[in-house]
């Protein structure tokens, strides 16, 4: 997806978010992130982890513009996260898609109109949505259960739904928020299948985890954060537990 | 907005009141408390009021004139007293009139005895006030006018149904404030509860990119719809026991009613429907607009 028609470019063409010594403090002491400084090219597949308190939930929010870096400058599809209006957030997040590891689904709404609501709080029109929704379901494996409401579906299902919810709108850039972290082990690698095929359809996948088995089995592009500070970044990496 | 997102919207506002059945039923019955309560008030003082009302615009002044006066004086300071603003009705009473109605209220069979007519020469003028406080000011008008011999009052009685009426007014703020005071204190909780409830999903929105406004609308949709039935059920309830019980007084009661002269419920619901109506719309529309407000910050 092409980047939005803005007047004044922020970034280079290939890059969907740059950090430049981002820091965000939440009180006076100790910062959630320190001086982050990185860069994530279009169509990359990243793991940010680290332990509790590394500044991984930081990070997510602030790609989610749900807070503002406290210093440093911090770029996603060409808007300045630290500068956007109130108004033009809703704008930009559409170019994102997010799940949690809680799924947040609505839970009195079935599979279908758990999906369709990503698209019609956006007023895409109805006839797009029903054409939309079965194809995007189809992808996630869930054709067969857009009457199922979430409690009937089992944990990996529920998640299915979530990133087909988070598919559906086209987003350039995928945040994945410890997507398997409520899941076992098999189901944890249904949902890592799922999110490289989104990847290699050309989304980036920006996933926070803590999950060494899936980090080191996929050897995609690693950020290590501990206490708020990058301290690897490594192109193929595992999970970097020195220390 | 889109006419299919605006009819999406208005289709979500009403889903939601079924969704949260509990949340919305208790935040009905909360309004229609607050405005049977309110509307209750609101009728019994409308009664006293006009009770009062009735009851001062029976009491008049009665202007007596000089002994050598001429018609065409009586006539000019007539007008000038119909021209006040105070005054609502002017009668004037010939002297023979005067006689008929004091020999018909207190002689009877007794007045046979008078061959003339002892209040030849008193012929006057019965002024009715609009604002019987402004009797005072009228009475020491007329004693200045030329031709004025006397005049008459009841002092105490404007005095008491000038104070009553004030009394009712400060009363009728003061019972009213409190329970639109008590009413959205509880109607912003209830919502508060509510929209709390729902946090997730405006949650969800915002992080799926939906504006304010969109995210807003169908909580604002629900808020109106419930305020409006929340104030349409204390309406018809008022309807119904105001008439039963104006039948009740006037059956059980007769004395009282032919003394007292209550408004028709058509009277009352001439202020109380649009009120009450913008009363529940209101606070519906407000609730749920300040307190979605606050989880739009995500």
């Amino acid at each position: 997806m092409a980047l939005p028609n803005r007047k004044k470019k922020l970034m280079e063409d290939d890059e969907v978010i740059v950090m430049e010594n981002v820091s965000k403090s939440y009180q006076a002491g100790i910062p959630a992130l320190s001086n982050v400084s990185l860069k994530i090219k279009k169509g990359e597949f990243v793991f940010v982890v680290g332990d509790s308190g590394s500044g991984k939930s930081t990070f997510i929010k602030l790609l989610l513009r749900e807070i503002v870096p406290t210093e440093g400058n911090l770029y996603v599809l060409n808007y300045n996260l630290n500068k956007i209006k109130h108004r033009k957030i809703p704008k930009f997040r559409r170019n994102l898609g997010v799940v949690f590891q809680d799924f947040r689904l609505l839970k009195d709404r079935n599979v279908y109109e758990n999906v369709a609501f990503a698209q019609r709080i956006i007023q895409v029109p109805g006839k797009q949505i029903r054409k939309n929704v079965p194809k995007v379901l189809a992808t996630v494996g869930l054709a067969g259960k857009y009457k199922a409401k979430p409690g009937k579906l089992s944990g990996g299902e529920q998640q299915r739904v979530a990133i087909a919810r988070a598919l559906v709108n086209r987003p350039t850039v995928l945040l994945a928020d410890e997507p398997t972290g409520n899941l076992d082990p098999n189901n944890s690698m249904e949902i890592m299948r799922l999110l490289e095929e989104i990847n290699n359809a050309g989304t980036t996948v920006i996933m926070v985890t803590h999950n060494k088995d899936i980090v080191n089995a996929m050897q995609k592009r690693v950020i290590t954060l501990r206490k708020g500070v990058i301290v690897s970044d490594h192109e193929r990496g595992g999970y970097d537990d020195e220390d | 907005m889109k006419i299919s997102s605006f009819f999406y919207t208005l289709w979500q506002g009403i889903k939601n009141i079924f969704r949260n059945k509990l949340f919305s039923l208790a935040s009905v019955a909360t309004i229609s408390a607050c405005l049977f309560l309110f509307g209750l008030f609101y009728s019994v003082l409308a009664n006293f009021q006009h009770i009062v009302k009735t009851a001062e615009e029976g009491v008049c002044i009665v202007v007596f004139f000089d002994e050598d006066i001429t018609d065409a004086r009586i006539e000019e300071i007539g007008d000038m007293i119909k021209r006040r603003a105070e005054v609502s009705k002017v009668n004037f009473v010939s002297a023979d009139e005067a006689w008929e109605g004091f020999k018909t209220e207190y002689l009877r069979d007794y007045s046979d005895g008078f061959l003339e007519n002892p209040l030849e020469g008193l012929s006057n003028y019965e002024v009715y006030l609009n604002d019987v406080s402004m009797q005072s000011a009228l009475v020491t008008y007329l004693e200045s006018v030329p031709g004025v011999n006397e005049v008459k009052r009841s002092e105490l009685t404007a005095l008491t149904l000038s104070n009553a009426n004030k009394l009712i007014g400060y009363i009728s703020i003061g019972i009213i404030a409190i329970l639109l005071a008590v009413s959205i204190f509880l109607i912003s909780n209830t919502v508060t509860i509510g929209i709390t409830v729902r946090k997730e999903e405006i949650s969800i929105m915002k992080y799926i990119g939906a504006t304010d406004f969109f995210v807003r609308a169908p909580f604002v949709i629900e808020g109106i719809i419930i305020g409006l039935v929340g104030a349409a059920i204390p309406l018809a309830l008022i309807y119904f026991v105001y008439n039963r019980a104006l039948n009740f007084l006037k059956e059980q009661f007769s004395v009282l009613s032919s003394l007292l002269n209550f408004l028709a419920i058509e009277e009352i619901f001439k202020n109380l429907l649009p009120v009450s109506l913008a009363i529940g719309v209101g606070i519906g529309f407000l609730g749920s607009f300040i307190t979605v407000r606050k989880h739009l910050r995500v």
